[in-house]
Formats: C-alpha cells, sequence, structure tokens
C-alpha cells in the first residue's frame, strides 16, 4: 500500500518495544459485539494510482465543463481566467499541507498571506476590517444576520427580495436556530430598494444585495440611511466580488457589515466548493466577529510578526460563549484569492470589471435584439434576468442542444414565484463574441 | 588551515568564524526577507495582460465605485518569488512529522490533487443543468456510499463544508427531531464532556441549546456515574456530544451504555468524528448506537488543511434523524440523478447549510483517498495510526508522564507532571520542538490533563521517523528535567523568535495601512 512506510517487520519490532501481542490489544475497549474480524463488507480493496485516476477520469468525462463551449451560468459562482501562477502558488507544500497557523514562529507564511489578504478585502469593499475567511458568501450572510443581533441586542432581521435564495435560505436556518424572527420579502428584479420600507426600530438589520441574484446593481446608500436612524445595521452581501472594481463599494453605501462571495478570484468553479467567504466591517464591531483574525504584531527580537489575534471571540477559547462555532475556515482559498488579487492589482482588477462589464452589455444587446425577449435588469454588471414566451426550462434544454449552456431559470430559484419564464444570465470575461453571437442565434431558433 | 587541491577553504573556520546574524539584506542564508505586498508592490502593476475593453459601453446606472481601492499588483515573476518565499517560512507535512493531536496531520496524497483538477470537476458550475453534471452527482453518491458503509449509517448529508460545519448539521437535525416530537421548546440540555472540542458546545449553543457539562473519570473518560446523575430527571434532555476515539486518546469504553442512557431519556447521541482515522474499517460508529456523526474528511481521508481550510465535514445520521438531513440531496430518479434542492420537496429537512452542494473539491480528493486503499487498506490505516501513537507512548514513556495507564488510541497524551519544579512549562518543551525541526504537538488540550501534551503521529509516518521524532522530544524532557534556560526562550533557530500575543490583541492592526508603516519606521 503506497501511502503506508511501515513494513511488516517495523510493525513486529513496534509491537515488541509496546510489550503488544497485535494491534487487536490496543482495541480491548471496543464493546465486543462491535469489534470488526475484517475489513467493511461490500467495498472493493485497495486499488493503484492507475486504476483510481481511471475511474476518476471517466467520472468526469460525464459532466460538460464550462470551457467546453458558451457558457452563461452565474448566480453566485463566476467563471473567470485564473492565472497559471495561482495554482503553483497554492500547491506549494509548505501552504498545501500546512495546518491553522496556531504556532507562529513557523508559521509566518501563512500569517502574512492572511494579513495581507484581510488588507485586500477590507480595500476591496471600502471597508475597514476583514476577516480571515468564512466557507462561502451563504454562511458569511448568516453569520452576519447573527452577529448584527448580538451588535444590537434585537432578534428579527429583514432579507430582500434580491438576495440570493440559498444565502437567504443558509441565513434562516441558522437564524431559527437561535431564535431569531427572519422577514423575507418577495422576490424581486429590483428587490432592494423594498428594504427601506420594511425598516423599524425591532429590527436588527437589513440585507440588500448588489449586484443581486438577478444581475441588478443597487445604491444601498437609502437603505442604511432609512435604518441608521431606527437604530438597525446595514449588511450589504454581493455575490460577485469582481463587481468591486467597478460598482460602488459596501464602505461606500455606509454598510455595517459587509459579506460575499470571493471565489471569482483564484479559486475555480469546483461544482460549488470549497469556496472562500469574505466578511468585513465597521471597526467598532470587531470584537464581535465570527473567524479568524490576524494582527501585527513583533517578536522576541523586535522585528514585525504576525499572529493569529482577538482568539477570546473563538470557540476554542469562548467555548458556548463564543461568537461562532465556526474553526476551520477557506484558507487555501484565501491564498488563492491573495494572489490573483496581487497579480491583478487595483489596475489589473479595473481591468478585468470593465471586460465583464461589457460583456454582459453585448450579451443585454445581443439577447434584446432576439424577438420575444425582454431584458429586466436594468442596471447590471456581469449578469442579467430575461423572460420570454416560453418556460425557461423547455428553453435552457433546447439551447443546451446547441451546446450553449444558457444560465439558471428563476423557477430553480425561486419555485412558485410566478418567474416561470425567466432566465438569469451572466457574461464573463471567458465569453467570447462569437459565444455571444452563438447564444443569440440558438435562442432565435429557440423562440422561434 | 585546510585547504583543498584549488586552495579554497573548507571549513568555516577558514573563513573567519560564522559571521553574524545580522545582514544587509535582511535574509538569512536560503531564508529571504519579504516585505507585504503593500510595501514592494505598486498600483501601476498588473500580473495579467487581459484583452482592451472597447470603452463604449456602461450600463452601470451610475452605481459606480468612487475612489479606487489603491491595492498594489506585481508581475508574475514578482509574485511568485514573493509567495514562495513566504512558504519557506512554514512548517509542513510534505517537510516532516506534524504530531498535532486531534488534528489527523497525515500525507496528502497528489493523485488527489490531480483529479480534483480535471475540468470536469474543476470547471464545472454548482447550477448549470443536472444533465450535465450526472459525474459530478455520481462522484457525491460514490463517496456517500463509502461513508454509510464505513460506519453502518443509514444516511450522510453531504454539504456541511468542515467539521464544526457537520456538528451543526447533526445538531439541527436533533432540533428538528425534537420539535417534530412536540418537545423542542421543552428539551433544552446538551450533555458535553469536559474533554470536547471547543467546537461542540459552541455548536450546541448556535442551536439554542445550554450546555451541561458532565465530569470526566480517573481514567480520561466520560464519569458515568455524573453523567447518571444529571439524567435523574432527564425531561429537559436533547442529547449528548461525545467525541469517541475521545480527546484523551482512548476509546469510551462504556459508549454503548451512554447510548442506552442517552436514548433511555429520550435524547440523540452525537459523536464528534474528528479521531474516526482510529477506528476506521475497524468499528462502525452505527454499531455503537450513535445518531450522528461528522466526518472530517480533511483529517481521516486526507483531503489537505490548506494552512486552516478549506475542509468538509459530511454528517452521517440514524434512521431517527434521517428524515430531517438538510438540502440539497441526491435522489435517482429514470432520468438519473438529481438534487432535491427546496424545503417544499423535503419539508421534513431542517433547511439549507450553505450554497450549493457541499465541498465538491474535497469529495473527489477524498474518494481518490478512499478508492486508493479500498476496505483493507483503511483498516490498515486505523491500525498503523494506533500501533504508531502507541509506539511514541511506548519510548517516551521513561522521560514524561503518561497521563493515563494502559494503551492509547491514535494519539498520546502527556501530562507536565515531568516538569515539575523544573520552571520549564508545556509551551516551553512545544517551542523546543521547533528548534529540532518539528511542528509542536497539541499543547493545553484537553483541558482535564494538567499542562497537556497530545501527540498524534498519523499511520503515514515511517519507523525511522517515528524515531527521529521520540529521540528529539526525549533529549528536550531531559533538557527540562535539567533545568536547561534556552528551552524558556526557545524557539532560537525558527524563521520567528517568540511572537508578542498580548501586543497583538491589545491594540489590534488587521490590516496595513500607511499609518502603520510609519509607525514601524518610527520605532
Amino acid at each position: 500500500m503506497r501511502y503506508l512506510p511501515l513494513t511488516a517487520d517495523d510493525r513486529a519490532d513496534m509491537l515488541k518495544t509496546i510489550g503488544a501481542k497485535s494491534v487487536d490489544d490496543f482495541y480491548g475497549d471496543v464493546p465486543a459485539s462491535a469489534r470488526l474480524k475484517g475489513p467493511v463488507a461490500g467495498l472493493p480493496n485497495f486499488q493503484g494510482e492507475l486504476e483510481v485516476e481511471r475511474h476518476m477520469t471517466k467520472l468526469s468525462k460525464k459532466n460538460r465543463a464550462a470551457s467546453d463551449g458558451p457558457f452563461f451560468v452565474g448566480c453566485g459562482a463566476y467563471k473567470h481566467h485564473i492565472p497559471a501562477s495561482v495554482d503553483h502558488i497554492i500547491q506549494r507544500s509548505e501552504f498545501l499541507t500546512t495546518y491553522t497557523p496556531y504556532q507562529p514562529e513557523i508559521a509566518q507564511g501563512t500569517l502574512q498571506t492572511m494579513f495581507e489578504f484581510q488588507t485586500q478585502v477590507a480595500a476591496l469593499t471600502g471597508m475597514d476590517v476583514a476577516n480571515a475567511s468564512m466557507y462561502d458568501g451563504s454562511t458569511a450572510c448568516a453569520e452576519a444576520a447573527v452577529m448584527a443581533c448580538r451588535v444590537t441586542k434585537r432578534q428579527t432581521v429583514v432579507l430582500s427580495g434580491g438576495l440570493h435564495p440559498h444565502y437567504a435560505d443558509t441565513t434562516r436556518t441558522l437564524c431559527e436556530a437561535a431564535g431569531i424572527k427572519v422577514i423575507q420579502l418577495a422576490p424581486a428584479v429590483d428587490g432592494e430598494l423594498e428594504l427601506s420600507k420594511a425598516v423599524d426600530d425591532t429590527v436588527a438589520c437589513v440585507i440588500g444585495q448588489s449586484p443581486n441574484v438577478f444581475g441588478t446593481v443597487t445604491d444601498l446608500t437609502p437603505v442604511g440611511d432609512a435604518a441608521h436612524p431606527k437604530g438597525a445595521l446595514l449588511v450589504a452581501v454581493f455575490t460577485e466580488v469582481v463587481s468591486l472594481g467597478l460598482v460602488k463599494t459596501p464602505g461606500e453605501m455606509g454598510a455595517d457589515i459587509a459579506v460575499g462571495e470571493g471565489q471569482s478570484i483564484g479559486v475555480p468553479l469546483g461544482f460549488g466548493g470549497p469556496y472562500v467567504g469574505l466578511f468585513t466591517c465597521k471597526s467598532k464591531f470587531m470584537r464581535q466577529m465570527p473567524g479568524r483574525l490576524c494582527g501585527e504584531t513583533v517578536d522576541a527580537d523586535g522585528k514585525r510578526g504576525f499572529v493569529l489575534t482577538l482568539s477570546t471571540r473563538e470557540q476554542h477559547i469562548r467555548r458556548d460563549k463564543a461568537t461562532s462555532n465556526i474553526c476551520t475556515n477557506s484558507g487555501l482559498c484565501m491564498l488563492a484569492f491573495t494572489a490573483h488579487m496581487t497579480l491583478l492589482g487595483d489596475k489589473g482588477l479595473t481591468h478585468l470589471a470593465t471586460l465583464n462589464h461589457e460583456a454582459a452589455c453585448d450579451l443585454a444587446d445581443a439577447l434584446e435584439a432576439v424577438k420575444g425577449v425582454k431584458v429586466l435588469t436594468s442596471r447590471f454588471f456581469n449578469e442579467i434576468a430575461f423572460e420570454t414566451a416560453k418556460p425557461a426550462d423547455q428553453v435552457l434544454a433546447a439551447l443546451e442542444k446547441h451546446d450553449v449552456i444558457g444560465g439558471v431559470r428563476a423557477s430553480r430559484l425561486f419555485p412558485g414565484a410566478g418567474m416561470d419564464n425567466v432566465i438569469v444570465a451572466a457574461a464573463t470575461e471567458c465569453c467570447t463574441q462569437s459565444d455571444i453571437k452563438a447564444y443569440a442565434a440558438a435562442l432565435a431558433e429557440v423562440l422561434r | 588551515m585546510t585547504m583543498n587541491s584549488t586552495g579554497r577553504p573548507t571549513s568555516i573556520a577558514a573563513n573567519g568564524g560564522s559571521g553574524t546574524d545580522v545582514t544587509v539584506s535582511g535574509s538569512k542564508g536560503l531564508l529571504q526577507a519579504e516585505g507585504l505586498i503593500f510595501e514592494i508592490g505598486s498600483t501601476d502593476k498588473t500580473g495579467v495582460d487581459l484583452a482592451k475593453p472597447k470603452g463604449t459601453k456602461n450600463r452601470l446606472g451610475g452605481v459606480t465605485r468612487g475612489a479606487p481601492s489603491g491595492l498594489p499588483g506585481l508581475t508574475e515573476p514578482e509574485a511568485v518569488r514573493h509567495y514562495v518565499r513566504l512558504s519557506q517560512k512554514n512548517y509542513a507535512i510534505d517537510l516532516g512529522l506534524f504530531p498535532l493531536g486531534s488534528c489527523t496531520m497525515k500525507h496528502n496524497p497528489r493523485l488527489n490533487e490531480k483529479v480534483a483538477r480535471l475540468p470536469g470537476f474543476a470547471d464545472v458550475h454548482p447550477m448549470q443543468p443536472q444533465a450535465t453534471v450526472q459525474g459530478a452527482l455520481e462522484v457525491i453518491e460514490e463517496l456517500a456510499d463509502w461513508l454509510m458503509k464505513l460506519t453502518n449509517m443509514p444516511a450522510v448529508a453531504m454539504t456541511p463544508k468542515a467539521g464544526a460545519h457537520g456538528e451543526l448539521a447533526g445538531m439541527l437535525a436533533i432540533r428538528a427531531a425534537l420539535i417534530a416530537r412536540g418537545e423542542g421548546e421543552t428539551r433544552k440540555r446538551v450533555l458535553v464532556p469536559v474533554s470536547a472540542h471547543g467546537t461542540n458546545p459552541a455548536t450546541a449553543a448556535q442551536c439554542g441549546f445550554i450546555i451541561d457539562e458532565i465530569n470526566a473519570a480517573a481514567d480520561g473518560r466520560v464519569d458515568l456515574e455524573d453523567l447518571k446523575s444529571k439524567l435523574v430527571d432527564s425531561s429537559d434532555v436533547a442529547g449528548i456530544m461525545l467525541t469517541n476515539p475521545n480527546t484523551c486518546g482512548l476509546f469510551e469504553r462504556d459508549i454503548k451504555e451512554i447510548a442506552d442512557l442517552i436514548h433511555k431519556a429520550g435524547g440523540y447521541f452525537y459523536c464528534d468524528g474528528a479521531n474516526f482515522n482510529a477506528i476506521v474499517g475497524r468499528v462502525r460508529p452505527g454499531d455503537l448506537g450513535v445518531d450522528a456523526m461528522h466526518i472530517n474528511l480533511h483529517k481521516t481521508f486526507s483531503t489537505p488543511h490548506g494552512g486552516g481550510g478549506p475542509g468538509s465535514g459530511p454528517t452521517v445520521l440514524s434512521a431517527a434523524l434521517a428524515p430531517y438531513a438538510p438540502v440539497p440531496f441526491i435522489v435517482k430518479t429514470d432520468d438519473g440523478l438529481r438534487f432535491v434542492e427546496h424545503h417544499d420537496e423535503a419539508p421534513e429537512s431542517f433547511g439549507r447549510m450553505c450554497a450549493f452542494h457541499g465541498q465538491m473539491g474535497m469529495f473527489t480528493r477524498a474518494l481518490a483517498y478512499i478508492l486508493s486503499h479500498g476496505a483493507d487498506g483503511l483498516r490498515q490505516v486505523a491500525e498503523d495510526a494506533v500501533l504508531n501513537a502507541n509506539y511514541i507512548l511506548a519510548r517516551l514513556k521513561p522521560v514524561m508522564s503518561p497521563a493515563f495507564e494502559g494503551y492509547c488510541m491514535h494519539e498520546a497524551l502527556f501530562s507536565d507532571g515531568f516538569l515539575k519544579d523544573t520552571g520549564v512549562e508545556t509551551i516551553d518543551i512545544a517551542k523546543g520542538l521547533i528548534d529540532e525541526g518539528y511542528h509542536p504537538m497539541t499543547m493545553y488540550f484537553p483541558l482535564v490533563v494538567h499542562g497537556a501534551m497530545l501527540i498524534e503521529p498519523t499511520e503515514t509516518e515511517s519507523k525511522a521517523e517515528l524515531d527521529r521524532f521520540c529521540n528529539a522530544l526525549a533529549s528536550i524532557a531531559r533538557r527540562a528535567v535539567q533545568k536547561d534556560p534556552s528551552l524558556k526562550t526557545a524557539p532560537h533557530l525558527a524563521p520567528a523568535r517568540r511572537l508578542d500575543e498580548t501586543r497583538a490583541a491589545r491594540s489590534p492592526r488587521l490590516k496595513w495601512t500607511p499609518e502603520t508603516a510609519t509607525l514601524k519606521a518610527a520605532e
């Protein structure tokens, strides 16, 4: 067995040193009825690397990769190009195969990248402080809701109709368990502005998303202006972090907490995970944040160094009084984000965001030119919702026959909400002009 | 002076001594000094070459960014060098034994990395039509089948994104089951041993439960009498959260009785599966009366820890809890596999835990690992892991203080008894290990053992590596008994000396700013 270094002689020698007859001796505390005599039944035995690789490759080939043809799916995960050096960096043994940096003397590599990450995320979002990542955007959103209740000592949160429904559902799950009431506004393409009307002085926070799940870009400043006098917080959510290269940031909109998905920078689609949740807030709420934080300090020689800090918020110290139960976060995805962001720089990010926006404008123009298509999203970054006269599931299935993966049907996001004919489609820098032409041509055929 | 045939000096002394610690560059030989990207990068640099924008279209509706982010960029050669230099300040499994107890730092096979990067896995979108991702769904199903069979449990929730998230899945399922029984409001008390991971009480509290701690007995197991006394009035008991093998590295020998007691009391048994590596292929938790248990794919099934994540925490469920499993989950239909994604299709489900379908990138890696070992290899994994830990226990017993009598499971636990009156503490032993070229063991955990040192070698260490490690740790233990003062200031040979954590927490600097840079220069 190629991963097990002990030889039969080693095992015998070691048992002798220990003074045991066989490894069975070590399992003496296991109830007799639960001791398996041999390998678990009904499962195959070990295989060579070649056989395993063959099997996994076969399974992978049953999937249609985004790069295989025209591809326009977004809704919280986006197909972007990742520089080859990013994958090289995250596969460095010293990053890939190390642990949480609890021993800072031999983890300055991880800790410094964490500090760089926190700085980058704070600058991108325009917020004061960022933590060292959450599992993904949706769990960051749920934790933001719970944190807002902790800060305001209130027990009601309001979710916009433009919030990604998975984020809304994840938030509801965590809130309900904690005894927090969730008010969910009806799904709407331009749903964020409704939040202002839903605030009263019992509400801990209003949660709005920009760009939202229909692609709509919204200035949440009026929402914050309505919330703050009532003592409620504004939580701003984003699922497409590249948008921050062009659109108004949560900080500029007066958000108290801003959370989002960082996948678009450095992390592949990977069928939904692992991703990297971004979590930021105003300085005054820093000690109420969930998750790990890295801070600057000095070592015994007075040299600058970094450590995990403010850990009295965390479960390994505070146990049932912790701000969250999170332990493992998205370390390696955080590194991928940081490395990709470093390659981009502000210049590259703005450029990338512009290309995304132009691709989406081209897509909107091309689809609007197709008879029977109505684009519903009036202000957008790289994603739009549009409606046709035919059910979206039929349209998408027909597009698939033309090898165009045309987006997500709104009825998959919001079943029973009367959006059966709506499709949400994203365009990134990976979509070529010919991809967009192919989409429009196929759609024209399908709708004819 | 020694000279070779060309007159080049061959000894350090010949070169005028060992030199000085201070270099102009700040580097120490191979260890390069490296600033932050904000100090070495610049806003007019970028490491990507993108197509030229047309600059003709804008449909943002005026919701545009005011100030630029100001983030610096680096070209590719600079960025690669920056991160590779930083990487060299890290310890890693690939460099040596990583004895962190309760963390299972085993070798991460590179085949796993290769298969996870196949375009059919890495480049598929979670929301693309399900007919175009049948292979991905098959991976999830195949892994789920292994996990259920290895644990003898009838169901598994695949979406939890880490161990603590798996705990949340299990406790939310318990909460939902209690609500379905009409006892959601009355059964709020969860029993948690004092030796538990911090995530256990934190998770239970997050679900609205109240924590009731159970004492440990003198032998490191749950104090059965204390448990029984807490079940005398059991009408408010929701369940128990128990790690097995426990955090002392011991198998809870009364586990079936504990399960029976808790079930009789009307509660459920959550098992923390962090230590599954000790028993995989030898014991199935389903045979012990467990109702829910998370499995850390990043521990037992070798997916990389990556400096703190990502993890993955599929959670197996008993028949009693299975109906409440989170969405999405996979069902078989005539047209192949598909997800049930919404509550209305699964009304008993407690709901959704995250966007999309869990940590697919970890599923592919874990499945490759599992298929590589097979049922026979996984059994050998557990046996070798336990053998290695007992070997360390036996070798270090003469110079350190085992916390408990007898054999251990996959990790060996020592107290600081042997350090009494030396002035040396557990942390000094840990930092001394760094100078010997090792990551420290887990220290001061579990809380039930004074000055605890918890050592988990895993099965992927050779006997030679174990001997080397034991020799190093034994020598540190002897130095400690001899009150070697240099241990108090260790490490001396690491990339950094001991860091001032108090200072970091007192006035937190959580990001780089031009002001902090100025402060630094002024100091």
